[in-house]
């Protein structure tokens, strides 16, 4: 084959009287994933996360799982609403979820960045059941999608602060996983992880094998009248509390957030640098009754 | 919603254009600046329950007409007449189109307790149909239980016993047809009407006539005398034709005519890249088009043939109307250009044109020399309302091989007329006059006509009548990739490029000739302003 051949070895170009159509939409928020929910796709994944999903991550992540009595007598559906600093965050969630939730779960996946290429899509759509959602702006696509997947009973996984975290502190919540609950009627399972930014952290290009920890909290629900973005606010505050009880222990975790001085999840307001420091220390020194010296 | 036809003007961004090659395709770039493409409409929605609209409009028909049922009654002599084989183009998928409305009409003529039922093959002077043809035209319930009894027959237009001479026109023209159909109560006619020129009074003027009336108007200067013959008010043809069908009512015959149209949806989804425009085709079409035409370059030409003649279109029926002829062709005619017509302002210079391996006389057999010109300069060149596409003076760029090939069965007389008349001329003039009538008499192709599968002696000549408007107005014909002693016979000029042809064509026309391209099947009708 000589190395120019053009049309039909390539595609076609486009005559310049003739008017481009609008260009159909496929990929992003656009992205049809209902394929991804039919019972033979379904199928085919619980297989993959069971036989291969779960000891990866076992292998990798060592996830200790607390608070899973919390949801004990909560029904299926529900909203998962966890901090979010790493991509092995939602492997370690799909693998320690309730069986009950775990094979009807869909994950909420930014469309900008596990839709923008169609074989992406595809992949993240069958691998963890991902859904599209706009995060940088109101989409009500994404948002109809994902209340029609809620109300045929598919718990939702969404990480609320929007994106994983840039520096090992949490990001302010964004209300959409409140808003989805509230439209839903449904509860919010609050859930803090621990441990998955040693593991891949944000921009690194390979893994490094380390412990993590789940924590789930007590299911939530919007009070009569609360608007989204206040019960968003109660969301953040309630993985604030599980983030200091995976630090601090239960009682300290509890008493403080009864005063008020739970830690927030986004650090101090200060430079980088005295951010990154704070990090570090609160690594190098944790305290409460969990605490346990090296090694 | 379908989109309407459209003319490309063809420019440096423009892929190439698809051309027809016979069994093949061709794709071939343009001049730029000065060039245009005119593409079909796309095809239009089916009907949605084609048996329900069948019946609904022999129950409600058009015109001066009484509902089919209130028609028929006990010891009545029905005769059910339809379109042969040349039609729809290529052969649809079963069912065809003519066998839900036979089968309807056999509905009520059975309720209505008709015992005198006898159908015919309008196949004028066509060849005549196979059992497989007939089978799949009218369907295997029609054809057993008719033909066993000889009661599913096919015109024979040389039979002294089945014919009738109904009288003259006003014009003169001898009015001879079919003697069981014009004896009969009732005639009904099912029709497929594929282009503007079909059905009406030529549905039974001409499908069921003898020699010694279709002669008054299938004939050098009727043909020439029809700009277009697919433009009723244009058409001599069409006018001849119309004088016939009022003398055949005056004489009181009684024609229920039912005429369907199909929309142009021609070819199966393996073939969607012919009809997309080139621009829009995806990898898929590309991906058929390169797998198509690689695997048809290294097939035997035989093989091929039998390739795509096995072809079943996937046309759909668009529209139905029945009842009293005229009222109904006008509708018909309306959903034909509803379909066809495409816009186009102004003439060219050169019109090119990529001819299938397909025409309305070669279904099941060979498209040789004399078809390539009938389908090219009759049926394409014609295919205009208002002024020819092309100007007078103006020349025709044919994309076909033309092999130099015949049906020894289908087409005796095409071979004689090939070797040894358009050897000494090709002016259809000078061939009517000298020629015509010793090939329309002779006995060996009458018996061949009437008991073997071959069209009629004199068929060749009318082909070549057929295109005698586009001969006289044309300043030249150039046949790309044809074979070149067959194209020279039949007074044409050999090319082996588009860009060779469009060269000589300049010898003609002037430099940087405009040139447009038919980009057809599917069938499309140029409205020329």
């Amino acid at each position: 084959m000589s190395p120019r051949r053009g049309f039909p070895y390539r595609a076609p170009t486009w005559p310049t009287s003739v008017e481009r159509p609008p260009l159909e939409r496929t990929l992003g928020v656009d992205y049809d994933t209902a394929w991804a929910r039919r019972y033979a796709t379904r199928l085919a994944r619980a297989v993959v996360l069971d036989a291969v999903g779960r000891p990866l991550v076992r292998a990798i992540a060592s996830p200790t799982v607390d608070g899973l009595d919390r949801i004990d007598a909560l029904p299926a559906p529900a909203v998962f609403a966890a901090n979010h600093a790493s991509h092995v965050d939602t492997p370690l969630l799909l693998t320690v979820l309730p069986d009950r939730f775990r094979h009807r779960a869909v994950v909420a996946a930014g469309a900008d960045y596990f839709f923008d290429k169609r074989w992406k899509a595809h992949m993240w759509a069958f691998a963890i059941n991902a859904i599209p959602v706009e995060r940088t702006r109101v989409s009500t696509k994404s948002i109809r999608l994902a209340s029609q997947v809620l109300a045929e009973g598919w718990s939702l996984v969404i990480f609320p602060e929007g994106g994983r975290s840039q520096d090992g502190w949490g990001q302010p919540h964004h209300p959409g996983a409140a808003h989805l609950a509230v439209r839903a009627g449904l509860p919010v399972v609050p859930v803090h992880v621990e441990g998955t930014r040693r593991i891949l952290r944000r921009g690194a290009r390979t893994m490094r094998a380390s412990t993590t920890h789940v924590t789930f909290g007590r299911p939530l629900r919007a009070d009569d009248g609360e608007d989204a973005r206040r019960f968003a606010g109660r969301i953040e505050g309630a993985v604030a509390v599980l983030a200091d009880e995976q630090a601090s222990g239960f009682w300290v975790a509890r008493r403080r957030a009864a005063g008020g001085t739970t830690p927030t999840l986004t650090g101090p307001g200060a430079a980088a640098w005295r951010r990154a420091w704070a990090l570090e220390e609160g690594r190098r020194a944790p305290s409460g009754p969990d605490a346990r010296p090296w090694p | 919603m379908p989109r309407p036809g459209f003319v490309l003007d063809v420019d440096r961004s423009s892929p190439p254009t698809l051309f027809w090659h016979g069994e093949g395709f061709r794709l071939e770039r343009l001049p730029s600046g000065r060039s245009r493409v005119i593409y079909p409409p796309e095809p239009l929605d089916p009907l949605d329950d084609p048996d329900a609209a069948v019946r609904d409009a022999l129950l409600h028909p058009l015109g001066d007409c009484e509902p089919l049922p209130a028609l028929l009654r006990p010891g009545m002599r029905l005769t059910i007449c339809f379109d042969d084989v040349s039609l729809p183009l290529p052969p649809m998928r079963r069912p065809d189109a003519r066998q839900r409305v036979i089968e309807a009409v056999l509905d009520m003529a059975a309720d209505g307790g008709v015992d005198d039922v006898v159908l015919i093959a309008a196949l004028a002077l066509h060849r005549r149909m196979t059992e497989a043809e007939l089978r799949h035209a009218v369907g295997d319930r029609v054809y057993d239980a008719f033909a066993p009894h000889g009661l599913l027959v096919q015109h024979d237009a040389e039979d002294p016993d089945g014919l009738v001479h109904l009288g003259l026109t006003d014009e003169g023209e001898d009015v001879e047809i079919n003697k069981r159909a014009a004896t009969s109560d009732l005639l009904v006619y099912v029709n497929i009407n594929l282009v503007a020129m079909d059905g009406g009074h030529k549905s039974v003027a001409t499908g069921l006539a003898s020699y010694r009336s279709l002669r008054h108007h299938h004939n050098v200067r009727t043909m020439v005398h029809s700009r277009s013959f697919m433009d009723q008010h244009r058409s001599e043809l069409h006018s001849s034709n119309w004088r016939m069908g009022r003398l055949i009512a005056a004489a009181g015959v009684k024609v229920f005519q039912v005429e369907t149209t199909l929309n142009t949806d021609t070819f199966p989804s393996q073939f969607g890249f012919l009809q997309r425009r080139e621009w829009e085709w995806s990898v898929r079409d590309r991906a058929s088009y390169l797998a198509t035409s690689k695997s048809l370059e290294r097939t035997p030409a035989r093989l091929a043939r039998s390739i795509f003649q096995s072809i079943k279109s996937p046309h759909r029926l668009a529209s139905v109307q029945a009842g009293e002829v005229e009222a109904v062709h006008r509708v018909t005619t309306r959903h034909i250009y509803d379909q066809q017509l495409v816009p186009v302002e102004g003439q060219t210079d050169v019109l090119t044109m990529g001819l299938p391996y397909i025409c309305p006389y070669n279904v099941n057999s060979i498209m040789n020399p004399v078809l390539v010109m009938c389908l090219g300069l009759g049926y394409f060149f014609n295919l205009y309302r208002g002024r020819p596409l092309v100007r007078e003076g103006g020349v025709a760029i044919i994309s076909h091989p033309t092999p130099w090939e015949f049906h020894p069965v289908h087409h005796p007389s095409y071979i004689d007329f090939f070797e040894q008349v358009l050897a000494e001329t090709t002016d259809p003039v000078q061939i009517e006059a000298k020629y015509e009538e010793a090939f329309a008499t002779d006995p060996w192709y009458v018996h061949l006509y009437r008991t073997s599968h071959a069209y009629h002696g004199v068929h060749p000549f009318y082909m070549w009548y057929w295109g005698a408007h586009a001969l006289e107005h044309l300043g030249g014909v150039i046949v790309v990739g044809g074979d070149t002693r067959a194209v020279r016979r039949l007074g044409f000029k050999p090319a082996s490029t588009l860009r060779d042809a469009l060269e000589m064509a300049e010898d003609v026309v002037g430099r940087d000739p405009t040139v447009t391209h038919i980009h057809s099947p599917p069938l499309l009708m140029a409205d020329v302003t």
